[in-house]
């Protein structure tokens, strides 16, 4: 005998989820659909008790007619924090393998792809900076969260973080202090404004948006990991579009391009830290 | 007493194992997955709280005294039988409806990435009552809420008893919150083993 998969009270709670999703798709366009289920279900279910709506359907009703609660609830549903140089070892090889390649371009082009708070458009602004190529590069940083980008823009983090990204900057190779980057105030930190002055910050998203630019280097890191399988080939066909020929690709460090069509126009440059190459 | 457990997992048989564990990880893991037969019909998915700046040295650890395969979780891995998958540092593992792993990096639950609850909330919420969560030895909360959720949904839920574990902080909090199966840790490979190998 083998017990019932699911409860009615479960099936319910699945068919109010699909529901919202489609609701916040056909009111505001965000396209949440092909999200990975698990996380996004968990993040709607702490938006929920932040909010405090008891069930899914409510919070679909009021969704509909309360834009400035969909503007908090996608604040909620898309904030994962990273790192100044989460993976230091992706950064090294960023700065020995990558970018002195790309210094052969006139002009260097790099989209940081979901670039949330701007932690990983700081640290490759600052590799840039260290390697004199800042000043003939253009970073494209973009996200679906317009709340997350003003913090990316505005380049303030909490103090308390500093440590962790010093440790990580270091780790990574730095060759200066990173506090020649900032500023103290109080509680927080300012990032000079000098390493955002070649960033283009922009709201896109990988579910609906098409290719805007060609770049030479595509990084989008802990991503692809909150996206279905289908969602995932349509990102991974955009960062192929947008690449030149030869152009790299950087990914998250527990996240493949196994078994995508698109893999088949990649080469592996280090399975380790996840970069990928555009063939010709 | 362990004989009517083994008849409690095949009257209501998981279709995976979720195990918690954090401070006495190794001494009690080193217990319960060496029993575990070559041919257990589940797959076991494990979050040990580990440092996020380490590689996990974990798959390779219990390759050497286990039947089953070890590896470290990566995004989208279909769930095979037999196999013990761990989460990777500074990541939540999650299990999906369609049999799939998945990772994130939210923040961080009672101080930890990955967490206990994550993983086991997620495998209430997407096995139903087809579940058995176990939370091992530990120095945190992590889990306790978990677990309780896994019970509620139907699933069979079992904690490392305290007298056992080199902390007892994580199996009192499972316990202070709901009621529990609590067993040493190589019985529990035992009644696994049992399940197991002679399932009918």
């Amino acid at each position: 005998m083998t017990g019932v998969e699911t409860t009615p009270d479960d099936r319910a709670a699945d068919v109010e989820f699909e529901l919202l999703l489609e609701a916040i798709w056909r009111r505001y366009s965000y396209d949440f659909r092909h999200y990975a289920r698990a996380s996004l279900r968990r993040r709607v279910t702490s938006a929920m008790r932040r909010l405090g709506v008891e069930r899914m359907s409510l919070l679909q009703e009021a969704l509909l007619r309360d834009v400035d609660l969909f503007t908090r609830l996608l604040t909620m549903l898309s904030v994962p924090v990273s790192d100044f140089f989460r993976d230091p070892a992706y950064f090294t090889a960023l700065r020995q393998d990558v970018l002195p390649m790309l210094a052969t371009y006139p002009s260097l082009k790099i989209w940081v792809a979901g670039c949330s708070t701007g932690e990983e458009v700081h640290s490759i602004a600052i590799l840039l900076d260290e390697l004199g190529l800042l000043d003939r590069a253009l970073i494209y940083a973009t996200d679906i969260n317009p709340e997350a980008l003003r913090t990316a823009e505005a380049g303030v983090y909490p103090q308390a973080r500093v440590p962790g990204f010093t440790r990580n900057y270091q780790a990574a190779g730095g060759t200066r202090s990173l506090s020649d980057y900032y500023t103290a105030a109080y509680d927080r930190v300012v990032f000079d404004r000098r390493l955002r002055a070649r960033v283009a910050f922009s709201d896109h998203s990988l579910a609906t948006d098409a290719v805007f630019a060609e770049v030479q280097l595509v990084s989008c890191r802990n991503v692809l990991i909150y996206f279905d399988r289908v969602l995932q080939a349509r990102a991974v066909q955009l960062f192929h579009d947008a690449l030149v020929p030869r152009g790299f690709l950087g990914i998250g460090s527990r996240e493949s391009l196994h078994g995508f069509a698109t893999a088949r126009s990649f080469e592996v440059v280090s399975r380790e830290q996840r970069l990928y190459r555009r063939l010709a | 007493m362990n004989e009517a457990l083994v008849d409690t997992l095949r009257l209501h048989p998981p279709s995976v194992i979720v195990i918690g564990a954090s401070a006495g990880a190794v001494d009690a893991l080193m217990q319960l997955l060496p029993p575990l037969p070559a041919d257990l019909p589940v797959p076991v998915v494990v979050v040990v709280h580990v440092p996020a700046d380490r590689r996990s040295a974990l798959p390779q650890l219990f390759a050497q005294t286990s039947a089953l395969t070890m590896c470290e979780a990566e995004d989208k891995m279909t769930l095979q039988p037999a196999t013990v998958y761990f989460a990777p540092p500074d990541y939540h593992l999650l299990i999906e409806h369609d049999g799939t792993l998945a990772l994130s990096v939210d923040e961080a639950v009672h101080y930890s990435r990955p967490s206990i609850d994550v993983l086991f909330e997620s495998a209430a919420e997407s096995r139903g009552d087809r579940v058995l969560g176990i939370l091992l030895s530990g120095a945190s909360r992590d889990g306790a809420l978990g677990l309780a959720s896994i019970r509620e949904a139907g699933g069979h839920t079992w904690v490392q008893s305290p007298e056992t574990a080199q902390v007892a902080v994580m199996p009192r909090a499972a316990l202070e919150l709901a009621p529990h199966v609590t067993l040493d840790p190589a019985s529990m490979g035992r009644i696994l083993a049992d399940w197991g190998t002679r399932r009918g």
